[in-house]
């Protein structure tokens, strides 16, 4: 129990600085480290196999993405960057501010839900429930990854092709 | 042993509102459309808090798990369009600055 | 049978990218076309409906309600095909068009037809994804901006889709809508209220109702012409108002609070649509609030919780697909033409462009309710069913909402149609076949539905009131 909530005081923490922090890059790193954080937690609740997806899928590709898009994109310069800061100042500091006060809102004020005990689960085994129970999911997977490759094609390759 | 399950579930809960929080201020106040993105990445960091907690608590954990790869696989390619999509629009206004987009008022 | 209208969009989405670039370029067109002439067949003669049910193993069904979104969705899509053919410039966008266009038929095939909340989400999220390439691939910088609104916006929906959807799994153990629907109806715990309520907000995101609707204007007058038909006339129907239908009447149920919420978000939508549209110069961007505006029926007529108010949403609709899809050819086949979308710049294009002109009057005409087109007897339904269910006022209010898109239309039409021609437009000519032909089919869908109502009010009216 304590392990959990020092694990998610961590996300927070993570999650609050991938957003305050200046550079992008950094911000990206941040959202690494989210990502990390966050399948520590779901290992801790039993559940490795979604655990090593958000691992290696979140913490990595995602970030390979994020990282190649801004080398991509062009940086901005020193003096807009500069200006960027004063400016930032005064749009991100509220955001501890109002985080603190919803957290403690949400701990004085929600009480904990009426859970019934609900029958044991049929099928235990992730692998089982993936391949015979969700079927209609994992083909919802094959076309939606059928989608992203084109996506990418048109957007990026071709794009850059004309150029 | 229910009790326990209905205070863990809440505690997951508060976090996920507060991650949840985090995020839409992110795309809220932005002015960069890569942050934007990183905004809703949050954002889909805290469902998959809350599925996995409320999978846990119910003791369906290998069904909240198959749904958890699902929705990362699906998170990825939206991603990944939405990565195809600023980078277009660097291409057309040659800048990430979210300000600069107004041209389309709602 | 239904696995197949998933199986073969994908068969010839891997068929065309395979390889001999050159001859699947030729062939695109023709295969995206008959796919969705198939579907539309297979749903009119009942090919092989109850024959293919063996292989069921994916959780797949179709009732009425599902075959009513199939036809439109085989309808709209063959029109929009149809429609990019004349409008696209090169052959290579072309090609990536059908195929974008084939994958949004499989995912939104796939919505209408599972039977889970979860596997509702991940084909909500593949005709998302295609709509968003859809807008954004032809390089302008209007299309990545509304793509971009649109993408944020939808992710935003989703994600409440997907905090609900937890909370239900932990509830009632399982996704699926039979489950869920046991556990949560006529139960008052604030977690599960507080589920539906995250539920219903994403859907009304996604459909572009009124306080939700800051994309979808953006979204619809950014992208192509061809796009813009098939995202108006059915991408957002299936995403956000089909779902809303199916989820609100067969999972959560109508208690007090869905009805009222829904009748007022219906109410305000109808309103600030049509007050809008009257007050626009571009002409889709008018499309796209009288869009809205309709929307605002569809949602207030399920509001009633009756069943003849929903059979009056549905069939609102189906008339609403197929005349909206028609408007936006209509205002593609004027862009084209003109090279502008400027309703002050134009005036008197019925007398170079008659065919345009004349569709498009039917379209606005049904739009508006008037007897005897498809749209007069939906909106009908819906007024009789508010009346029925002792919402006069809403029932009156609805009927003055029809006035006023009757005024918007008719001040369109005065603009961009009739009156004396400008000089500047003087040598245009008809749009291509590719264009006249889908209009003329919609405006005949269009006059068929509303003359041979007593037909439909059994093929339409009667499945969907067999829900409850």
């Amino acid at each position: 129990m304590i392990l959990t909530l020092i694990l998610l005081t961590l996300l927070v923490l993570a999650a609050v600085w991938t957003v305050m922090t200046r550079s992008l890059m950094m911000s990206a790193v941040g959202l690494a480290l989210t990502s990390v954080i966050l399948s520590i937690i779901i290992f801790t609740l039993n559940s490795p196999l979604a655990g090593v997806f958000e691992l290696s899928v979140c913490a990595g590709l995602i970030t390979v993405v994020f990282i190649s898009t801004m080398s991509l994109t062009k940086p901005i310069t020193r003096t807009e960057f500069k200006k960027q800061t004063k400016d930032r100042i005064k749009r991100y500091w509220y955001m501890p501010v109002i985080i603190i006060l919803i957290g403690l809102g949400c701990a004085l004020m929600l009480t904990a839900p009426d859970l019934k005990p609900l029958t044991p689960a049929i099928e235990n085994d992730v692998r089982n429930v993936m391949w015979k129970v969700r079927q209609t999911d994992v083909l919802g997977q094959i076309i939606i990854l059928l989608a992203g490759v084109f996506g990418v094609v048109v957007l990026f390759k071709e794009r850059k092709k004309n150029d | 042993m229910i009790n326990d399950n209905a205070n863990l579930f809440l505690i997951f809960g508060i976090f996920t509102i507060i991650l949840g929080v985090c995020g839409f201020y992110c795309i809220m106040v932005t002015k960069n459309f890569i942050r934007a993105l990183i905004g809703l990445e949050i954002l889909t960091k805290a469902v998959t808090l809350l599925i996995i907690a409320a999978g846990y608590v119910s003791n369906r954990i290998a069904l909240a798990q198959s749904m958890v790869i699902t929705l990362i696989v699906v998170e990825v390619v939206v991603i990944s369009v939405a990565a195809g999509i600023v980078f277009g629009v660097f291409k057309q206004i040659g800048s990430l600055n979210i300000t600069k987009m107004r041209n389309l008022k709602g | 049978m239904a696995l197949l209208l998933i199986l073969i969009p994908l068969a010839s989405i891997i068929l065309l990218n395979i390889g001999f670039k050159n001859a699947m370029t030729k062939l695109a067109i023709w295969l995206s076309l008959a796919v969705s002439a198939w579907q539309v067949a297979m749903i009119i003669f009942k090919v092989g409906f109850d024959s293919l049910n063996l292989v069921n193993v994916f959780n797949l069904e179709i009732d009425g309600l599902s075959s009513v979104l199939l036809l439109s969705i085989g309808i709209v899509a063959f029109c929009s095909i149809l429609v990019g053919n004349g409008t696209i410039c090169c052959p290579k966008k072309k090609f990536n068009f059908y195929n974008l266009i084939l994958l949004s038929i499989i995912g939104m095939n796939g919505i209408v037809m599972v039977r889970d909340l979860f596997s509702m989400y991940v084909f909500l999220e593949i005709t998302a994804v295609s709509a968003f390439i859809l807008i954004a691939y032809q390089e302008d910088k209007f299309s990545m901006e509304g793509s971009f609104k649109y993408l944020v916006l939808s992710a935003v929906a989703t994600v409440m889709m997907l905090s609900s959807i937890a909370i239900l799994l932990m509830y009632a153990g399982n996704t699926s809508f039979v489950m869920v629907r046991d556990a949560v109806q006529g139960m008052n715990s604030p977690l599960v209220l507080t589920a539906i309520a995250l539920f219903v907000v994403g859907l009304l995101i996604k459909g572009g109702l009124v306080p939700f609707h800051g994309w979808l204007p953006d979204a619809y007058t950014s992208a192509p012409a061809s796009v813009s038909a098939f995202i108006a006339g059915i991408v957002t129907k299936t995403t956000g108002i089909y779902t809303m239908i199916r989820i609100v009447s067969e999972v959560f149920g109508f208690s007090e609070t869905i009805k009222m919420i829904l009748m007022i978000v219906g109410l305000i939508s109808i309103f600030v649509g049509a007050l809008a549209a009257l007050g626009q110069n571009d002409f889709k961007r008018m499309l796209a609030y009288s869009s809205i505006s309709q929307v605002g029926y569809i949602i207030l007529s399920l509001g009633t919780g009756t069943a003849l108010g929903v059979a009056g949403a549905v069939f609102h609709l189906f008339n609403h697909s197929i005349f909206k899809t028609q408007l936006f050819i209509n205002s593609a086949a004027v862009e084209k033409q003109t090279g502008t979308r400027d309703m002050d710049s134009m005036s008197g294009l019925s007398n170079v462009m008659p065919v345009t002109g004349w569709t498009s009057v039917v379209a606005f005409l049904s739009t508006a309710g008037i007897p005897p087109l498809s749209g007069f007897w939906s909106k009908l339904i819906i007024v009789i069913a508010l009346w029925k269910a002792g919402y006069y006022w809403f029932a009156g209010l609805a009927i003055i909402g029809s006035l006023i898109t009757l005024a918007y239309f008719l001040y369109m039409q005065r603009r961009v149609f009739f009156g004396k021609i400008n000089v500047n437009f003087k040598d245009i000519k008809e749009a291509g076949a590719s264009i006249i032909i889908p209009a003329i089919i919609l405006a005949a869908i269009t006059l068929g539905v509303g003359i041979f109502f007593p037909y439909f009010i059994n093929t339409i009216i009667v499945p969907v009131s067999s829900v409850f």
